[in-house]
């Protein structure tokens, strides 16, 4: 526990150290604002929820996701740092969590920065904050959704231009497995289950569910098994690429 | 404490370091010598785990690397080639990490943090980041990290690589004092190094050992061990003294330069140690030649190495 907050620690610091958290932060609230204003009609709309500010977020995290954990393993790669980390007494899950933990405790500040957007609809009107909590715990979830297929797909390449390409990618199928975008690739040559199984993977419509206000605990599953999933997968992938 | 077992490492069809055992002790400053691509680096990094061997395992203080790999690296300092660090962050919250990794706590982490800083004279420095840090500084963050918790195992790739002639004497200063109860090995391709701290020697070439031995012992092996240098004056003929001294039995020939009056003689093979310098000194006397200096060589270190690692026969 000590050595995954040792990690978690360090790596926060490292984002604020640099200009990246800075930026991030900025644009991040500067395009989450425009976004809800101007795109989602938040005033014409004339209700008091913060629905056009979520909606935005599945489209919004697409890009930012990759670009914060573009750098998670691809970096450390790329300076050498990896082999001190790995030879340090850390086993591949502590640092694998410890650095998506500190990716994920990012990404929530960055969401909670967002409050001033919570007091405007509350000044405004009287909205159900129930759900607007709800909301934020699913958009935080999908975001740690997006950073653990980040930061597996990073632990890849020593690029991270091509971790971020790649992460943008696998993100994208994933946030439309609902649409016949993607559905289109597996129908006809994959049996019905399998087709609506990748259906069942779409973050929207999980999200979707989350962010009106129904916590169900499928939804949560979903999540968890996505962080899980591709979590245990980079560690196999560190593992791997040290015997290769 | 480091016992490798028919280490192999194979990348595609190339085979980097090819089934090397060794095993060494505390108190023995090992010496990895071998040119650029040998496979010292990869040796260590498979000696510390980073790399998984494709055949052979390695045992740390008793600890299988591959099944027991987190009580073997407890046991290790390393410092990996080019002493990768965390650019953007300062030496005191690097080192600060590491000791948080390490799992040292209260006086002791404090303690341990000063007395590294310390001897590494990391002080005027520590809140700066390393990233803006010459290429000395960074080296030395490298080193204060791997010997922050005092390991039983210190393994340093290249730890002088990119100092200046004065730091790298610190450095091996610091090898040397802490050697008595570590086991320390260092990989190298600077020769006077070796001749400096280490008490034993592999070198190695095309992943394979050539010669494990002291480093005295392998100067030994050098055509010059035992050879004679000696510096003419003024007023004596080189070519009288050149002819006089190859008549000598323990004399196998001379090599000379005459802008500058020198001659190194050579000893014969098999001669007793000191016999050709006794015998090229009662010449000088007897001759009364002037001389300016006249010195025993121990032998060239550098002229072993090219021979074994080139596979030379001289």
């Amino acid at each position: 526990m000590n050595i995954i907050s040792a990690i978690l620690r360090r790596e926060l610091q490292s984002y604020f150290a640099t200009p990246v958290a800075y930026v991030f932060i900025v644009i991040f609230l500067v395009l989450m604002g425009t976004f809800t204003f101007y795109l989602g009609g938040f005033y014409e709309q004339g209700q008091a929820d913060l629905r056009s500010f979520f909606n935005f977020h599945p489209w919004l995290y697409l890009f930012l996701v990759p670009a914060i954990s573009m750098r998670l393993w691809a970096e450390e790669r790329k300076s050498g740092s990896v082999e001190l980390l790995m030879t340090l007494p850390v086993t591949p899950w502590q640092a694998v969590l410890g650095k998506f933990l500190a990716a994920w405790a990012f990404t929530g500040i960055a969401l909670t920065l967002t409050f001033p957007i919570w007091i405007t609809v509350n000044y405004l009107g009287n909205p159900d904050n129930g759900t607007i909590f709800a909301a934020y715990i699913g958009s935080l979830l999908m975001a740690g959704g997006f950073l653990a297929i980040g930061s597996c797909v990073s632990a890849i390449t020593r690029n991270q231009v091509i971790a971020f390409v790649i992460s943008i990618v696998v993100c994208f199928g994933f946030l439309l497995s609902g649409f016949p975008m993607v559905l289109d690739v597996f129908r006809g040559w994959l049996p019905q289950v399998i087709v609506d199984a990748v259906a069942s993977l779409s973050f929207l419509s999980h999200f979707s569910n989350i962010s009106r206000g129904v916590i169900d605990f499928r939804d949560l599953v979903y999540f968890g098994l996505v962080i899980g999933t591709f979590l245990y997968a980079n560690t196999i992938i560190l593992q791997w690429k040290q015997a290769d | 404490m480091i016992k490798a077992d028919g280490l192999t490492k194979r990348y595609g069809r190339d085979t980097v370091v090819n089934d090397l055992s060794f095993t060494c002790q505390r108190g023995e400053v090992l010496g990895f010598l071998g040119p650029n691509g040998a496979g010292k680096s990869t040796t260590m990094k498979m000696v510390t785990g980073f790399v998984a061997p494709s055949a052979g395992r390695a045992e740390v203080c008793g600890h299988d690397i591959a099944t027991d790999g987190l009580a073997a690296r407890r046991k290790i300092g390393y410092l990996p080639e080019g002493a990768p660090c965390y650019a953007e962050m300062t030496p005191g919250s690097f080192l600060a990490f590491i000791a948080d990794i390490r799992g040292l706590r209260g006086e002791k982490r404090t303690q341990r943090l000063e007395e590294v800083a310390d001897r590494l004279h990391l002080g005027p420095v520590l809140g700066q980041s390393i990233e803006t840090l010459s290429k000395g500084f960074k080296r030395r963050v490298g080193l204060a990290q791997a010997i922050l918790h005092d390991p039983d195992v210190l393994i340093l790739d290249e730890p002088t690589d990119g100092l200046d002639p004065n730091q790298k004497h610190e450095v091996r200063e610091l090898i040397r004092s802490m050697s008595a109860d570590k086991l320390i090995v260092i990989s190298t391709h600077i020769l006077e190094e070796v001749e400096a701290v280490c008490s034993r020697a592999i070198i190695i070439a095309n992943g394979e050992i050539l010669a494990d031995d002291t480093p005295h012992t392998l100067a030994g092996r050098s055509r010059y061990h035992n050879a004679v240098r000696l510096t003419i004056g003024d007023g004596t003929g080189i070519d009288e003294v050149i002819a006089a001294i190859e008549r000598l039995d323990s004399v196998d020939t001379t090599e000379s330069d005459r802008d500058h009056g020198s001659i190194i003689v050579v000893a014969r093979s098999g001669s007793a140690d000191m016999r050709t310098w006794q015998d090229v000194a009662n010449l000088v006397q007897s001759n009364d030649w002037t001389i300016e200096s006249l010195q025993l060589e121990a032998g060239r270190l550098d002229e072993v190495f090219r021979q074994i690692t080139r596979g030379e026969n001289s």
